[in-house]
């Protein structure tokens, strides 16, 4: 069998704090953070109202105005980042054979935003079960089904090969980019379009994380409300966004001689089966995952620069995280450095785990590592190099991104800079 | 390494139960009715098949059955029949290791009942009436979470949305999830789309039937076809490599996933004999071996006319036989594929094709379907063709053991 790989040759990104890489490089290097009080929807009568927000103008991103009436806030953020991606690939799709090109696009909670506006148009403000048909907008159905995400970035790209949407909860970005990574491996695809998109900055999103006390309310000091790992985190911030990155079969883009980004290494996934939402303190399951990765690599603990943790700034999971590096990278947990791009960014849910790993493609690309916002006192039950608040030069050969979601789930992926080889 | 189906459960309108569904199949039996869920007499579309008898308290722990939606519900019952089904219920005395478990599942269009029982509580008393379940039950990865959960398994994790395509998506992804280790998939899909509100944003595509009469509503390959029905319910299929299978003593191998593949065409057809072409290929065979086909009948005259012409590009006019069981049940989008698979699997060991009901098939459409009553005929390989809203096409090829 060939040793087919897939390396990032292009990357695009709707981030809180800025659109387009550069925007998302320079805020996250600069330790900024983008959470603020939530503007969208009048969110007065919620535990939390913060979040971190886009400043997304679908119109400058050269959206048209029936794209922007038919498409919810999360397929625009989708469809504008791969625009982004293809872009800067310089793939020039039109010359190339479409069905050697896929798509996979990650998403936790789909077309939120849409379905819940329409809804309580239909229902008429939630009073009636069976919901009014005669004001339903023709593209509710698209909002039903989070395929529609797949499909309108396949459609731009027309892409005949594999396309789907993958949609594992908080770890669905890390997922679909592990599966686009896949399909190019085994030969079904030369190029995938991949990523995650969420848009999840709603009443029934803030209504659902308040009901289980998820969501940090700290609402008189939004900037420094996201806290992974630091003692006084009092849980996450809800963010939304999407990175599309395009994946290229390696000797592919070695051929036309395309800028490289980084290579996928490796990727795992493991349940807890355990509980939908809780986490057992020890960090198994996402060990298990860590290891299984390394070992598919080849990779040791000691080739590992820096971590991008899933940090969402809740206690058990920042605790169940540090458990599961110490114990699938022993003493070298202590050494590498950690951090979390959500105390920036908030938690986008599916999305977050794409723009974690676009954050992990322009680390090993810049050799520097982002840091831990707001993060001011040590948590005793958390005692490793969390990049406090500052960025910082690194030398990089490896990196680990990690995710964890409702669900159970826990993904690793190992991205390595072009050319190195365990 | 050869994936194989060793256990099958089903939750269809057409029967609870592999023995109660397959019997009602061949017997033609209708499951296409009113809507009873709720008063649907204010909508365009009334007709649907719904899983009756249902009852979910019968099958779960009642703190199981508050934090999950319909649509959960059956994966959990279809998981549990086919687990035992595979026999490997309970797992403790299976032998398999928890991380050699893993759970792959279509869903197209998550918890609608809970989700809009929410959405109007948060609407109509505010956010402090929305129960904690929310979070965890309306997501569209819940029923592989809860599967997880329920069932012990620790291996890699997925949820597939493709639309209709999903449920055989899912099962070309479990065999890439045996491929990397695992040694058994808990796979396929349901789906519970007839919520009020889910079923309006059905009707918004334009793509179902306003009919009135159940025996004459869901008609592909007919004269008189105009839209589909949805319905709900799925089917859970238990995939293991096959030397696995056969070392542990599974007591009984229905097939192997012998191909698979997928291809987008945005809604056109162009790419659905391709997605069928290289699912052959995949399983290195050609067309003349393929004994059945199990069709995506949509029901529409231009999007069957597009699936009959790729068939008879493949097989020829009238070339093959064709079965459309899903003209009893509606389409059940995630779980409609996966549950032609489990029907594609079932006409393997009975020697029996099922009959599409309802259709008067139109010969211009120059397809051998299969219709009134079940064919006998002995099927070594059946081609299973899925196509979801959009664009996306999947074929599976399943073969004798």
């Amino acid at each position: 069998m060939t040793d087919r790989r897939a390396v990032i040759t292009g990357i695009g990104v709707v981030a809180p704090g800025g659109i387009g890489t550069k925007a998302f490089w320079d805020m996250m290097m600069a330790g900024r953070t983008a959470t603020r009080a939530i503007s969208t929807f009048d969110a007065t009568p919620f535990r939390s109202r913060i979040a971190a927000e886009c400043d997304f103008e679908p119109d400058k991103e050269g959206l048209t105005p029936q794209e922007i009436r038919r498409m919810d806030r999360a397929t625009q953020f989708a469809v504008v980042s791969a625009r982004q991606a293809v872009e800067d690939s310089g793939l020039e799709f039109d010359v190339l054979e479409p069905h050697r090109r896929g798509v996979a696009i990650g998403s936790a909670v789909g077309c939120t935003i849409g379905l819940e506006t329409e809804y309580v148009v239909v229902s008429n403000g939630g009073r009636d079960w069976v919901v009014d048909n005669d004001y339903g907008v023709p593209q509710l159905y698209d909002y039903l089904v989070p395929s529609v995400f797949a499909a309108e970035v396949a459609k731009r790209c027309d892409a005949r090969g594999p396309v789907a949407t993958i949609s594992t909860g908080c770890t669905s970005g890390l997922d679909a980019i592990g599966h686009a990574a896949a399909l190019i491996e085994e030969g079904s695809a030369d190029i995938m379009v991949t990523g995650a998109t969420d848009a999840p900055i709603s009443p029934i999103s803030a209504a659902s994380f308040d009901a289980i006390k998820a969501t940090s309310p700290n609402n008189s000091d939004p900037e420094h409300a996201s806290r992974p790992f630091d003692r006084d985190r009092d849980g996450f911030v809800l963010g939304e966004g999407a990175a599309v990155l395009i994946l290229e079969e390696r000797e592919h883009a070695r051929r036309r001689d395309a800028r490289i980004y980084a290579e996928i290494a490796g990727f795992a996934n493991r349940s807890n089966a355990f509980h939908m939402t809780g986490l057992k303190p020890d960090g198994r399951e996402m060990a298990e995952a860590i290891t299984r990765s390394m070992r598919a690599a080849r990779i040791r603990p000691e080739d590992i620069g820096y971590i991008n943790a899933h940090g969402s700034g809740t206690r058990q999971n920042d605790r169940h995280e540090t458990a599961a590096f110490k114990l699938s990278l022993g003493h070298r947990a202590y050494r590498v450095p950690v951090s979390s791009i959500k105390s920036m960014i908030g938690h986008s849910l599916g999305a977050i785990g794409s723009l974690e790993v676009a954050a992990c493609a322009l680390a090993l690309a810049h050799q520097a590592v982002p840091p831990t916002a707001n993060y001011t006192t040590p948590d005793p039950e958390c005692d490793l190099d969390y990049v406090p608040r500052t960025a910082r030069d690194a030398d990089l050969d490896v990196v680990l991104s990690v995710g964890s979601g409702f669900g159970g789930f826990q993904t690793a992926m190992l991205l390595s800079r072009p050319g190195w080889t365990a | 390494m050869s994936a194989v189906v060793t256990g099958l459960g089903v939750v269809a309108p057409t029967g609870i139960g592999v023995e109660r569904y397959w019997a009602n199949t061949l017997a033609g039996r209708n499951g296409i009715a009113e809507i009873t869920r709720f008063d649907a007499s204010s909508y365009p579309v009334r007709l649907a098949g719904e899983v009756r008898d249902f009852d979910a308290t019968e099958h779960l722990p009642t703190r199981l059955t508050f934090q999950t939606d319909r649509w959960t519900q059956f994966a959990l019952c279809a998981t549990e029949e086919a687990l035992r089904d595979a026999g490997v219920h309970p797992l403790a005395d299976s032998g398999l290791g928890e991380y050699e478990m893993a759970v792959v599942t279509a869903s197209s269009s998550a918890g609608n009942e809970f989700g809009q029982r929410e959405l109007g509580r948060l609407w109509s008393e505010g956010p402090k009436h929305v129960t904690a379940f929310q979070s965890i039950a309306w997501f569209y990865a819940a029923t592989t979470g809860q599967t997880s959960i329920r069932f012990g398994m620790r291996g890699p994790c997925g949820v597939i949305a493709s639309e209709q395509a999903g449920g055989l998506d899912a099962l070309g992804q479990a065999r890439r999830v045996l491929n990397a280790g695992a040694k058994l998939v808990v796979s396929g899909g349901t789906e519970a789309p007839l919520s009020p509100y889910a079923l309006v944003c059905q009707q918004a595509t334009g793509l179902l039937s306003g009919s009135r009469d159940a025996a004459r509503a869901y008609l592909p390959f007919d004269p008189d076809s105009a839209g589909y029905l949805p319905g709900e319910g799925g089917a859970i299929l238990i995939v293991e490599d096959e030397a696995g299978a056969r070392e542990r003593g599974a007591p009984h191998v229905y097939g192997r996933i012998a191909g698979y593949a997928a291809t987008f065409d945005a809604g056109g057809g162009s790419e659905l004999r391709g997605a069928a072409e290289r699912a052959l290929a995949d399983a290195g065979i050609r067309a003349a071996d393929v004994d059945v086909v199990f069709a995506d009948a949509a029901g529409l005259p231009e999007l069957d006319r597009a699936e009959a012409d790729a068939l008879v590009a493949l097989f020829g006019p009238c070339g093959v036989p064709v079965s459309a069981p899903k003209t009893a049940t509606g389409r059940l989008y995630a779980g409609g594929s996966s549950l032609d698979v489990a029907a594609a699997l079932l006409t393997i060991r009975t020697g029996l094709v099922p009959p599409s009901v309802n259709v008067r098939p139109d010969s211009r459409y120059r397809v051998d379907l299969v219709v009134d009553a079940p064919r006998a005929l002995p099927v070594r390989t059946a081609l299973v063709i899925a196509r979801g809203y959009g664009g996306f096409n999947a074929a599976v090829v399943v073969t004798a053991a």
